[in-house]
């Protein structure tokens, strides 16, 4: 069964300048659409993984789907339950218990002012739950000492302070863990550190992760399902085999061609065309159609649906 | 071969602290040829800005050369001081940051910049610096260079600045050119393009670059030769397929292993025990051998051998050992 | 899991107070640790003054008319009794009326901070991060507030405080309504201060984690950005002490504040500035020397730590 269900998800931002300079400019507002009609699912005890440059919208959906921001449309269902429209104040407390975060900044997602037990138990003890030993117990399932929790943040290094954040995601005993970015703030041996010990903890609690991130080759390792954003629309949806196999989107296939190899000695890639373009203006139709080196005239006029192509989900018209 | 643009021998960085002194370089020694892409790599706290710092003479204070020579086109310029290191630094050595941002001056026209780079080290004519600037931009594949001379710095994308910011480092024809994670903060196809022009344009001038970054697969695509470093001593040094594909040192196949791509398939990754020393608390012998699955008591107490090119600072080097 | 020897005892706070780089810079910064001394002899013999001081000088009992003007360690050309820093015109012993005298001083100057602080502090934190409304409403408050001198304020609230109190009340509430004078011209920089740091904390990924797990707004500002706003809040709090007692003395010496029969260190130097050109140089020197030491003091020793709170001018 589906744990996550996202269904045509948008978040729309109000970029306009204050409403003085918008009548001395004659600027009318302008609106940012960071995350436009994505769907997905996310099974039970699986890792479900969001990669995308930057402005694709992968952080903006990992903040609705624990109910940072709230969709602009569109819901995110957890376990059945939509926090953003849901009344019933104990099924919401319910589900928020269920959900928890880890962040990208190891330095500014533990407050530097608090002891690292109170920091672990946080989540617990501000719905009143027993705590006792909790913070001892967590630290040592994250590879760190009982003694640690008399420490402040600051005596720890990057990786350390990630299992930390770990630790706290753990202790209400979550379902569902979004990551966002885990290790892109870490060098690549910490890196493999976590990754194993958020596989390791993975097993033991059946958890279900929704990975962020930017780096194909960490997604590629982690995740049993793929999506992969392009300003603020999910364009391909696959197993990693396939995903990096054959990639059936144009922009998924410049992505992978232009990752940087570490058997690519001297590899000469002829780079991408082009840049992301203004989230504000986005083109019309398909939004990758300027850079996108198979387009032809639907592309420009009308975007793509999302559709089953070989086992992979797609939003392309071309691709086969 | 040649004689290389850039020559470090034996370098020491220290820095004193109220804990004791520490030394985020010590005892580094590696040349660049002209036209060779030479990659620094290693962890956080290598040491590995560092010592480009040294090279261009941005060391902030207290942090000082305790001790080594720095050679530029058999000049010596580790005791440069004020005027004559600035002259250096803008005509001989060209640089490049993380942060496009922090190496653009946000009140000038990018042409203003680079004029102003091209009259201050080159003996040309406002005109010719004029369009001489144009055609940098054009090198470096700004559209529509002409019109986009009279831009500010906020007007270009992160990759169309980083783009600017290599056009300035170049203008002025340095010898060595120092890229300090120049794509880090770029996307993966801007960083894709921007590693192709920085290769072109080392290749087109015979400029030497120093090319210092943490990512494996930007090392592996853009550099000639690689060096590894770990807690402020040089690892391994040599070309990067040998590096990369067979490491001699116990460090670099670890940091290789522990990459996810060279883990693929598996459940676990690779995954070197412990963590970096602190650099107040370096351990004796060779920095790694706490955390080093060969490691005997000679590793514990005597120095490491040197590096030298295709000998790693090892004792017990790695052979045939194939990573990826 | 870390292979290195890492301290294995958590230190206690004192042990961190210690080790801190704060307390290393004051270890090496003359300036301050002469000031903190000369503020904490003056702050220790206001608190005992009475145990201190030779004579009460509000006592009646105590005083003799007699002894009127004595110079400083002169004996007194009627009663043969010789004053360490002399005597006023009531006979009162200067250095009597000065300990009590900065009692008063330093009494309201902190009360007015506090009061400063706390409603500066509340207001800052819920603008910065509440926003939109209610932000623009208390901001420009306090922009209006800035365009006047504050002791144009302090003095237009005492005025009005004065108005509304009962003449019996108005001795004793005077120390009262002059603490929230200088309190309420005060604020403003607080509150601006606080929210600045709010809106840098409240983006902050730990502030995002505790809203995740559903603390409630109040609960995010008391115990999460609170804690990570406090250190320039220190700064201005010192150097507004400075501020906040030359303000009572400016008022004190204005006769708007202190009342003679409570006189502050203002008040001292209000009553000897008319002796001065009679030749009684004493009754108004030792005052206003007290009084410079004390703002001097504080204020270089919040310029201190202004200094070394701030990372980037290290």
């Amino acid at each position: 069964m589906a744990l996550v269900k996202v269904e045509n998800l948008s978040r729309v931002f109000d970029v306009s300048k204050p409403w003085l300079n918008r009548v001395i400019e004659r600027r009318s507002k302008a609106f940012l659409t960071a995350v436009s009609e994505v769907d997905f699912e996310v099974e039970a005890r699986s890792t479900y993984a969001l990669v995308g440059e930057s402005g694709s919208g992968k952080s903006t959906i990992g903040k609705m789907l624990v109910g940072l921001l709230k969709p602009t449309s569109g819901t995110v269902e957890i376990e059945g339950i939509d926090l953003a429209s849901e009344t019933d104040a104990t099924k919401i407390d319910a589900i928020r218990s269920d959900i928890q975060m880890i962040f990208q900044d190891p330095y500014a997602s533990l407050n530097p002012r608090w002891r690292v037990r109170d920091i672990i138990v946080e989540p617990v003890a501000s719905r009143g739950g027993k705590t006792d030993g909790l913070a001892e117990k967590l630290l040592e399932q994250v590879g760190l000492s009982v003694q640690d929790a008399g420490k402040f943040p600051h005596e720890f290094s990057g990786g350390q302070r990630q299992r930390i954040c770990i630790a706290r995601a753990l202790a209400s005993e979550p379902n569902l863990i979004v990551c966002d970015e885990p290790t892109s703030a870490l060098d690549v041996s910490v890196q493999a550190q976590v990754l194993n010990l958020m596989s390791d903890l993975k097993d033991d609690f059946g958890l279900t992760y929704v990975l962020i991130s930017h780096d194909l080759t960490v997604v590629r390792h982690m995740a049993e399902k793929i999506g992969v954003l392009y300003l603020g629309r999910l364009v391909e949806e696959a197993a990693p085999e396939d995903l990096f196999q054959r990639p059936k989107h144009p922009y998924t296939q410049m992505l992978l061609e232009a990752a940087p190899q570490m058997d690519g000695f001297g590899r000469e890639v002829q780079p991408p065309e082009g840049e992301i373009p203004d989230p504000i203006n986005p083109p019309p139709g398909c939004a990758f159609h300027p850079r996108c080196p198979i387009s032809q005239d639907v592309c420009k006029r009308q975007r793509p649906e999302m559709r089953v192509l070989n086992g992979s989900r797609v939003a392309c018209h071309l691709a086969e | 071969m040649a004689d290389p643009v850039l020559s470090i021998r034996d370098l020491s960085v220290e820095i004193p602290t109220r804990h004791g002194i520490v030394r985020p370089v010590d005892g580094v020694s590696y040349d660049i040829q002209a036209g060779e892409i030479l990659g620094i790599v290693g962890e956080s706290g290598a040491g590995k800005s560092m010592a480009g710092n040294a090279v261009i003479g941005l060391l902030n204070p207290p942090a000082h050369i305790s001790k080594g020579e720095i050679w530029l086109n058999g000049q010596r310029i580790d005791h440069l001081k004020g005027d004559a290191m600035r002259r250096l630094r803008g005509k001989e050595i060209g640089m490049v940051f993380q942060d496009p941002l922090t190496s653009l001056n946000p009140l000038l026209r990018i042409g203003d910049q680079l004029i102003e780079t091209m009259l201050t080290h080159l003996p040309i004519s406002r005109t010719e610096a004029e369009k001489r600037a144009v055609a940098a931009l054009e090198e470096v594949g700004i559209p529509g260079a002409a019109a986009r001379v009279n831009s500010y710095p906020h007007e270009f994308s992160g990759g169309m600045r980083q783009r600017v910011v290599i056009a300035l480092a170049l203008c002025a024809e340095p010898s060595l050119v120092i890229a300090d994670e120049p794509t880090t903060a770029l996307d993966v196809s801007v960083q894709a393009q921007i590693i192709a022009l920085l290769r072109r344009l080392c290749r087109d001038r015979g400029t030497a670059v120093m090319l210092i970054t943490h990512d494996m697969g930007v090392i592996a695509e853009a550099t000639d030769r690689v060096a590894v470093m770990y807690a402020g001593r040089l690892a391994e040094l040599g070309p990067v397929r040998d590096v990369l594909t067979h490491p001699q040192h116990p460090y670099t196949h670890g940091l290789m292993a522990s990459t996810p791509l060279a883990s693929q398939g598996k459940s676990r990754l690779h995954q070197i025990p412990g963590a970096m020393p602190r650099l107040d608390a370096v351990p004796d012998g060779c920095a790694f051998n706490p955390r080093c699955p060969h490691a005997t008591d000679k590793c514990r107490q005597a120095p490491v051998p040197r590096v030298s090119n295709g000998q790693a600072a090892c004792w017990y080097p790695l052979v045939d050992e194939k990573v990826i | 899991m870390s292979d290195f020897p890492i301290p294995v005892k958590p230190k206690s706070r004192l042990r961190i107070a210690l080790d801190s780089d704060l307390f290393y810079t004051f270890r090496r910064s003359p300036v301050a640790m002469v000031s903190a001394a000369v503020v904490l002899v003056l702050v220790l013999s206001a608190i005992f003054a009475p145990l201190i001081a030779p004579t009460n000088p509000f006592n009646p009992a105590s005083l003799n008319l007699m002894n009127g003007f004595t110079p400083p360690m002169t004996p007194n050309a009627f009663t043969g009794e010789s004053f360490f820093m002399g005597t006023d015109d009531q006979g009162r012993d200067v250095f009597s009326t000065i300990l009590y005298g900065m009692r008063i001083s330093l009494f309201v100057g902190v009360a007015a901070v506090f009061f400063a602080m706390v409603l500066g502090i509340t207001l800052g934190l819920i603008s910065g991060y509440v926003g939109g409304w209610t932000e623009t409403i208390i901001m420009r408050t306090a922009d209006v507030q800035l365009t006047f001198p504050s002791i144009l304020v302090a003095m237009l609230i005492f005025g009005i405080a004065k108005g509304v109190t009962p003449v019996e009340y108005r001795d004793q509430m005077a120390i009262w309504v002059l603490i929230l004078a200088i309190g309420l011209s005060d604020w403003v920089q607080f509150a601006r201060v606080v929210r600045g740091a709010t809106l840098v904390e409240k983006n902050k990924e730990y502030v995002q984690a505790a809203r995740l797990i559903g603390r409630t707004p109040g609960a995010i500002m008391l115990r999460h950005i609170l804690p990570n706003v406090l250190s320039p809040v220190l700064v201005i709090a010192t150097i507004s002490l400075a501020l906040a007692i030359i303000a009572e003395a400016t008022l004190s010496f204005l006769g708007v504040g202190a009342p003679p029969t409570q006189p502050s260190l203002g008040t001292l130097i209000r009553i000897g500035q008319g002796f001065l050109f009679s030749g009684e140089w004493w009754i108004l020197l030792f005052p206003a020397i007290t009084l410079l030491a004390l703002a001097l003091s504080v204020n270089l020793l919040g310029d201190w730590l202004r200094d070394a709170l701030n990372p980037r001018l290290r």
